[in-house]
């Protein structure tokens, strides 16, 4: 009895640690190179937390950069449980966001309660095509995911660039028409007015719901079941009469639809329109909210708002030190975790076996 | 057409191009053969691209600047090592967050050096390199050097004892290591070599356009990985896969302007890896420990 609340109180440990170490060293980090630059990281931190979490307007903008940093952090946070690497959410994200803005305005006959579901089916089509194709190129011919995704990513840049410039194009912008008023997606500030002006807008709340509807699918389906089955053991999934092909289509096809989504937050909640180069590497960062959660959807509600924090926080300090250096602190925390997570994992074990050895176990 | 395109002056632009994919898929393939997959190729390419622009802009000397990319390329190449050799962590997530770094800090480090966070000051480039001034091809080192890196890459890795050695704690590090080899530091070696390698390849970046723009490694790097996996992780063939990058790059300069079609002619690289990786000319075989951390029992 013991020993099970002890071992349980060792995995929360395992599991708690290297995150919160983590990040605590990343800014501690980020301090360092402020001072070496000779800024004074105590001004820019104060700055940093004050713009952000202390006013109602911060709040609404780091909801709002934290809203697509959970579908692409769902996006690889799935393909991981497969064993997959999926580093194609910034593509699928690109296709999803461009279908959901020409459906938006090409339907301007519809009332909201048609097309706004309409616009998000068309962007999680549009990202399970792009991530479709890596998990066929895999399951079919073994191509590796890693470099298919990334190739991938480029065929969708050079795409919308030819649809914004030559189909659906705005002359002298690099953005399509705006989408039908009944498309459009209600900021926040309608229910909480103290959120007036930042961009946060209902979007969340499909957000919030990609993450119930996933964790609903990892545990309690026997998707889900398959899914965590081929990326624990492959081989022991197959003996299990899984086919680890099939799955691997489905986990693509499904981590290239929660990308597809994020077009709701940009295109039908903010700008009303898809813009080329909107989403800044957001498919990227999805990877390290993905880690930092271990994977879990409820983790990454909690992580996508810390990287929303930095996203915004990064703005708000750049007249003291240049925004880039938040894309330093996301590298360190990434860098940190898997580091920090294989030495806690080898101290554990080394710590066990000594206990196992002492108690003649072994 | 084919008066116009098929020139000495074509092939020698081709030959230029491929050089920043050439060197860092050379590199990829001494990685990878030791088992350790870089996709931080990418950032390798910014940082040392970066170094060359800020050495050649204090010293005024190409060499300098050459030295400083390839330092830098193996400062990178080295972080990668003791993130997933040293502490055997996951390659590919090491190798994105080092690409993550080496996009902001190079936009941090070239907003504090030349107060711009997306451009450098223009810097000397080849200009005082002075033989045969004009020959085409053979007036530019960076394609004789990178013709004889392939060449000697080849005898490194198949030909000699070090090579022999990579191979192994690539294909089996269990069995290498049972022989006495030091599977850990054979593998930092060969990810060095890879650093170093695309550390040139960076500074030919630099040194070609005569200065940094922010993200100015554009792919190249993975299109560099992918080089080497169609070259089949052989030198010659990773750099005869990354001519072929070269000369389809080179028809999209070649064609820019003369139709609206251009962004899917850019497309066809990209293509072109994907359809080639799905082995319709020939499967592809890794090393067999290739992105596998070695655990000793």
């Amino acid at each position: 009895m013991i020993r099970t609340t002890s071992a349980r109180a060792v995995s929360l440990l395992v599991r708690l640690v290297p995150p919160f170490l983590a990040l605590v060293l990343s800014l501690l980090a980020g301090a360092v190179v402020m001072a070496a630059i000779g800024k004074d990281p105590v001004l820019v931190y104060s700055r940093f937390f004050s713009e952000t979490l202390g006013t109602p307007y911060g709040i609404g903008q780091v909801l709002f950069k934290a809203t697509p940093l959970m579908l692409t952090g769902l996006s690889a946070a799935v393909a991981f449980r497969a064993g997959l690497f999926n580093i194609g959410a910034e593509g699928q994200l690109t296709i999803g966001a461009i279908a959901t803005a020409i459906i938006g305005c090409s339907f301007p006959g519809l009332p909201a309660f048609l097309l706004i579901p309409f616009c998000l089916l068309g962007g999680i089509a549009g990202g399970a095509l792009w991530g479709g194709i890596p998990g066929i190129l895999k399951a079919r011919f073994g191509a590796h995911e890693v470099i298919n995704t990334i190739m991938m990513n480029f065929i969708a840049a050079a795409l919308v660039s030819y649809l914004v410039t030559n189909v659906f194009a705005v002359p002298a912008t690099v953005h399509t028409p705006t989408i039908a008023p009944s498309a459009e997606i209600a900021r926040l500030d309608l229910v909480f007015p103290a959120l007036h002006g930042s961009p946060a807008n209902f979007s969340i709340l499909i957000a919030f719901a990609a993450c119930g509807l996933c964790s609903y699918l990892i545990w309690k389906t026997r998707l889900g079941y398959e899914i965590r089955a081929v990326g624990l053991n492959p081989h022991a999934a197959t003996y299990g009469r899984i086919s680890v092909k099939w799955t691997t289509v489905k986990t693509m096809l499904i981590a290239g639809g929660f990308a597809g989504l994020v077009g709701s937050n940009f295109v039908l909640g903010y700008k009303h329109y898809f813009e080329l180069g909107f989403s800044e590497g957001i498919g990227f960062i999805g990877i390290a909210v993905a880690l930092l959660a271990k994977n879990n959807p409820g983790g990454i509600i909690a992580a996508s708002l810390f990287f929303g924090l930095l996203e915004y926080g990064g703005l708000t300090v750049n007249t003291l030190v240049p925004k880039e250096i938040i894309n330093i602190l996301q590298a360190v925390v990434i860098i940190l975790l898997i580091i920090l997570t294989r030495v806690f994992q080898r101290w554990i074990e080394h710590f066990q076996l000594v206990r196992e050895t002492a108690a003649g176990h072994v | 057409m084919s008066e116009s395109f098929l020139t000495v002056a074509f092939l020698a632009q081709t030959l230029r191009i491929s050089i920043p994919y050439a060197l860092p898929a050379l590199g990829a393939s001494f990685s990878e053969r030791g088992g350790v997959v870089n996709i931080a190729l990418e950032g390798i390419l910014l940082v040392s691209a970066f170094a060359t622009t800020t050495a050649i802009y204090y010293t005024g000397s190409p060499a300098a600047g050459i030295a400083a990319g390839i330092i830098a390329g193996i400062g990178v190449a080295f972080l990668h090592g003791i993130i997933s050799i040293t502490f055997k962590a996951d390659q590919i997530v090491s190798g994105i967050a080092i690409n993550l770094l080496a996009l902001g800090a190079t936009k941090f480090s070239c907003q504090i050096i030349f107060h711009s966070s997306s451009n450098s000051a223009r810097i000397v480039g080849m200009e005082g390199w002075t033989f045969l001034p004009d020959v085409p091809i053979l007036n530019n080192p960076f394609i004789l050097g990178t013709i004889a890196i392939a060449i000697f890459s080849h005898f490194i890795l198949f030909w000699s004892r070090f090579g022999l050695r990579l191979r192994s704690v690539g294909e089996n590090p269990q069995a290498a290591d049972t022989l006495g080899v030091n599977v850990a530091r054979i593998r930092h070696v060969g990810v060095l070599i890879s650093g170093a390698l695309t550390g040139l390849g960076g500074a030919w970046l630099a040194i070609d356009q005569h200065s940094f723009t922010d993200g100015m490694s554009a792919g190249r790097g993975f299109i560099a990985l992918a080089a080497m996996i169609i070259g089949k992780w052989n030198p010659v063939g990773a750099a005869s896969a990354a001519l072929l990058f070269g000369f389809a790059e080179s028809l999209v300069i070649q064609l820019q302007g003369g139709t609206e079609y251009i962004q899917f002619i850019q497309m066809i690289p990209y293509v072109a890896t994907i359809v080639v990786l799905a082995g319709f000319i020939g499967r592809a075989t890794p090393p067999a420990a290739d992105g596998v951390p070695y655990e000793k029992e």
